[in-house]
């Protein structure tokens, strides 16, 4: 019993430092709908400055000085990151803000090696809180109490802050009606900066605050990122009080899952997120949100099959694909080789994100049960390759339709919390599930048959399969399938209305694109030789995110060229500089501010400005006046048809934020399944 | 002249919402903006506050080009907008609704409080720490009025305030907005209901289809059964 109490107060403490994280991310996203993906690197930096500061000063007031003075630089940090880069990216869609704050992620990853060197870092005790205490006979760390007071103090703190001052009842304005506030003569530029580093210091704060318990490492980041998101999530996004609730529950978890069932200790917490969710979508104390300020894909462009000029230059690159063997060695066909699994595995999810509007953070779970499928029917169940092969996306699919089932009744932010969890879910079963996945060490000696085997046919066999793949993913994308998906994507009640079942629409396109990937992970098991359950984390579902957004989110086959460019990049600068990560990085930052729209976006963009015959002309086409009638200025329209959906230019007459978002803001009338 | 609205052009993406826009506001006068659903009237208010991010041609308030202004500098000049769907912040008090619109007192334009506006919204005086989405559709729009007025200003777009009210409240509603006119503000109200713009407004202006069709003073186009059977009539 005493244990247990001990056990639960060392929880409430975790609890502090994740809660102080999360309710930063949670005020900046009610506030400037931004889900800011570096707050694990802020929490990260906290740290990392907080040891070096308590190193310099000594004291008590050295080492509280120093906590303080580190969330603040944190802040002030986070500030020039605001002004220099979020500023430019308030009016572009929602994805993109979290890629360019992923790109900040990566340089940050490599600058704090660059500053602090790889090693872990321990920082120093607290003065004064150094011992323990007496409680039922246990001893419990004094620094944890204090960090049981912390948490608290804190949310009475932001309560305060939100319900009795000017600024607060501003922000919680601005939470809900942006343009209105700016109306009544509020600058919200500011509101967005002021929140931005409130956030960015709370996640100082809980970084540096933490330090005494546990040391600071370059790797930090990402795993707090993920506990806040789920924190965020199971709390409800933009609640103060939810973000509370759901630090404690998944601190205690950890504690108590640690003790009762080792084995799922690492999977537990999303596994709370995912029953969460089914029931409450919209969090423990979360509001339905309005529809997404912009859905990803809709376009003013509406897509076409390639025209024969198009389809001739693509021929024409596929030829000279499917000859590489010829003038290239075997490491370069590897790397042609895995660059078309990903080709495949990007395009799998772009027919999801961008056809049908669903943002997966887990797509890498269908890739990876694919490469699963494959090493299990052929190690476990001795199969030669050609029917193994098939188990791949065979297993893909089962997920999928497990998963998909549930994930398509989500919206949003929350649609891809819940995928994020089933790839999770399983990516620690095949971590610990030791006896049938080898769990750590993966599964070895998964080679392709002969007949397929070496450098060159293995690329031939691959190449076929993704071109095949990508055609098929095409051929969906213009098919009355397709249309049916973009309809739900861009008007749920209408399309319902006219007789689609949206959830099957949604599930059936969530078990192809899993199908899809999990064929490319069944290729990639064959390429890499073995399995392991890196396959299914995050990094790969990230991969695959920034490979669709690079090569552009409205765009029918951006990916494509998104997933060459990015993987080539990074393997090329791995090969290169020990600061890949960093240029990566750099490159993203660059590409989300110059070019929001993607590489493929953009480059059709510039096409259809100087009429270059390859891109398809529409504007001669279009009887003039038409668009007028089709779209009358009747309200109900004007956020239907979408037109207003393209970003907008920066800045157009006042200041971007204020521009683009008023038009297609119809949260009143767009109303998500309950 | 306190409000001059020349050439405004206004387009939501391709398609083009005004065409030629042109007309004025005189200091305390009102002016009311007529014409059927999706004529334009809501775009021609929103386009003046800046929230309409493609659009042409000049407006100048009180002697300054706005038109190239963020919106939040539009409303610290003193130009207060009531939009029609009312906006009111649901989360929010009306206490603290009314804070959200507080600005500085304004050299020539009437000041307001909030005790000043519970007396001219007495409905709203018993509800200060009721949450914006508790109350009812009038309260809720005169809490909208109310809030605009935090901000002192001296010029107010009324966006179809009596849309969705009762009769009663609908009379109510225009007894404050007279008493808005006679502390010096000048207005413009957008209305289908011809009956209640001719309780408040001195000129009249008639849009169809994105265009100008009538200018004039509200007497005129009473006397006009014409134009009134044109533009106006459902």
């Amino acid at each position: 019993m005493e244990f247990f109490v001990v056990q639960f107060l060392t929880g409430l403490a975790s609890a502090s430092s994740l809660f102080l994280a999360a309710s930063g991310l949670s005020i900046i996203f009610g506030v400037t709908r931004i889900l800011n993906f570096a707050h694990g690197a802020f929490y990260m930096l906290g740290a990392y400055l907080a040891v070096t500061l308590t190193g310099q000063w000594s004291g008590p007031l050295g080492f509280w000085g120093a906590i303080l003075v580190a969330a603040l630089a944190v802040a002030v940090f986070g500030v020039i990151t605001e002004i220099l880069l979020l500023r430019r990216i308030y009016h572009v869609p929602e994805l993109f803000q979290l890629l360019g704050t992923f790109g900040l992620t990566l340089i940050l990853q490599d600058v704090v090696v660059l500053i602090w060197g790889p090693e872990d870092l321990i920082g120093p005790r607290a003065p004064g809180l150094e011992g323990a205490v007496e409680i039922l006979g246990q001893s419990v760390p004094t620094y944890d109490l204090f960090l049981i007071v912390c948490g608290p103090v804190v949310l009475a703190a932001l309560w305060l802050l939100f319900h009795r001052t000017r600024w607060g009842v501003l922000v919680r304005a601005a939470t809900q009606d942006r343009d209105m506030v700016a109306a009544l003569g509020v600058n919200q530029k500011w509101l967005f900066t002021s929140v931005f580093a409130l956030g960015v210091f709370l996640a100082g704060l809980g970084g540096a605050l933490q330090l005494p318990r546990d040391s600071a490492n370059h790797m930090m980041d990402l795993s707090i990122i993920v506990e806040v998101f789920v924190v965020v999530v199971i709390g409800g996004l933009g609640s103060v009080p939810g973000a509370f609730l759901a630090a404690v529950i998944v601190s205690e978890l950890n504690a108590f899952g640690i003790l009762v069932l080792p084995k799922i200790s690492i999977v537990i917490v999303f596994l709370v997120m995912a029953a969460v969710l089914v029931v409450r979508p919209w969090g423990l104390l979360g509001r339905q949100e309005g529809a997404p300020r912009q859905a990803p894909g809709a376009t003013i462009h509406p897509w076409r099959p390639l025209r024969p000029p198009q389809q001739i230059a693509v021929a024409g690159m596929l030829v000279l694909a499917a000859c590489l063997p010829f003038f290239a060695g075997n490491y370069a066909l590897n790397v042609a080789t895995e660059i078309l699994i990903f080709v495949l595995f990007a395009q799998s999810l772009q027919l999801m994100m961008t056809v049908g509007g669903l943002v997966s953070f887990g797509h890498a779970a269908y890739f990876g049960l694919g490469a699963y499928g494959v090493a299990l029917a052929a190690r476990s169940l001795d199969l030669p390759m050609m029917p193994a092969v098939f188990a791949g996306p065979l297993l893909a699919l089962l997920g999928a339709f497990v998963f998909g089932w549930f994930t398509v009744r989500l919206v949003g932010v929350y649609f891809a919390m819940l995928t994020l969890a089933f790839a999770q879910i399983v990516w620690s079963i095949a971590f610990q599930w030791v006896e049938v996945t080898g769990g750590d060490n993966g599964i070895l000696g998964v080679w392709p048959a002969s007949a397929v085997g070496g450098a060159t046919r293995f690329y031939w066999l691959t190449f076929v399969v993704a071109v095949a793949g990508v055609i098929c993913l095409r051929i969906l994308t213009f098919s009355p399938f397709g249309y049916a998906l973009r309809a739900v994507r861009d008007s749920q009640l209408r399309a319902e209305a006219i007789g689609i079942d949206r959830l099957r629409v949604q599930w059936t396109a969530f078990m192809i694109a899993g199908t899809f990937a999990g064929t490319a992970g069944a290729l990639f098991a064959y390429l890499k030789g073995s399995v392991f359950p890196d396959y299914l984390a995050i990094p790969y579902s990230v991969d695959a995110l920034v490979m669709v957004l690079l090569g552009g989110i409205e765009t029918v086959s951006g990916a494509v060229v998104g997933a060459v460019v990015y993987k080539a990049l990074a393997i090329w600068l791995v090969s290169q500089t020990e600061f890949s990560k960093l240029i990566l990085g750099a490159v993203i930052v660059g590409l989300v501010v110059l070019a929001p729209e993607g590489i493929v976006g953009y480059l059709s963009k510039l096409a259809r400005r100087i009429k270059w015959p390859l891109a398809s002309k529409r504007d001669p086409e279009r009887p003039a006046g038409s668009s007028e009638k089709i779209m009358r200025p009747d309200k109900e329209k004007e956020s239907a048809v979408g037109f207003a959906l393209k970003p907008s230019p920066a800045g157009a007459g006042s200041g971007g934020v204020e521009a683009g978002s008023q038009e297609n803001s119809p949260p009143r009338m767009t109303k998500a399944e309950p | 002249m306190k409000l001059t609205v020349s050439n405004l052009e206004a387009r939501y993406g391709q398609a083009q919402i005004l065409f030629d826009v042109s007309f004025a506001v005189a200091e305390g006068q009102a002016l009311a903006l007529l014409g059927r659903n999706g004529a334009g009237k809501s775009t021609t208010l929103r386009s003046i506050v800046g929230l309409v991010a493609d659009r042409t041609g000049a407006i100048n308030f009180q002697g300054e080009d706005i038109a190239r202004l963020p919106t939040h500098e539009i409303g610290r000049r003193g130009l207060g907008w009531v939009p029609e769907d009312r906006r009111i912040f649901t989360e929010l008090t009306v206490t603290e609704n009314l804070e959200v619109g507080r600005q500085p007192p304004r050299p020539g334009a009437p000041t307001w409080t909030p005790e000043k506006l519970f007396e001219l919204f007495p409905n709203l005086a018993e509800m200060r720490q009721r949450l914006g989405g508790r109350i009812s559709g009038g309260e809720q729009q005169m809490l909208t009025i109310a809030r605009t007025l935090m901000g002192n200003p001296s010029l107010v777009l009324l966006d179809e305030p009596s849309e969705g009210l009762a009769p009663k409240i609908v009379e109510q509603m225009a007894a404050a907005i007279l008493a808005m006119k006679r502390e010096g503000l000048a207005l413009v109200i957008s209305e289908q209901n011809l009956r209640f713009a001719r309780l408040i407004s001195d000129r009249a202006v008639i849009i169809e289809m994105g265009r100008i069709r009538y200018a004039g003073t509200m007497a005129e186009l009473e006397a006009n059964p014409e134009i009134r059977d044109a533009y106006l009539a459902v």
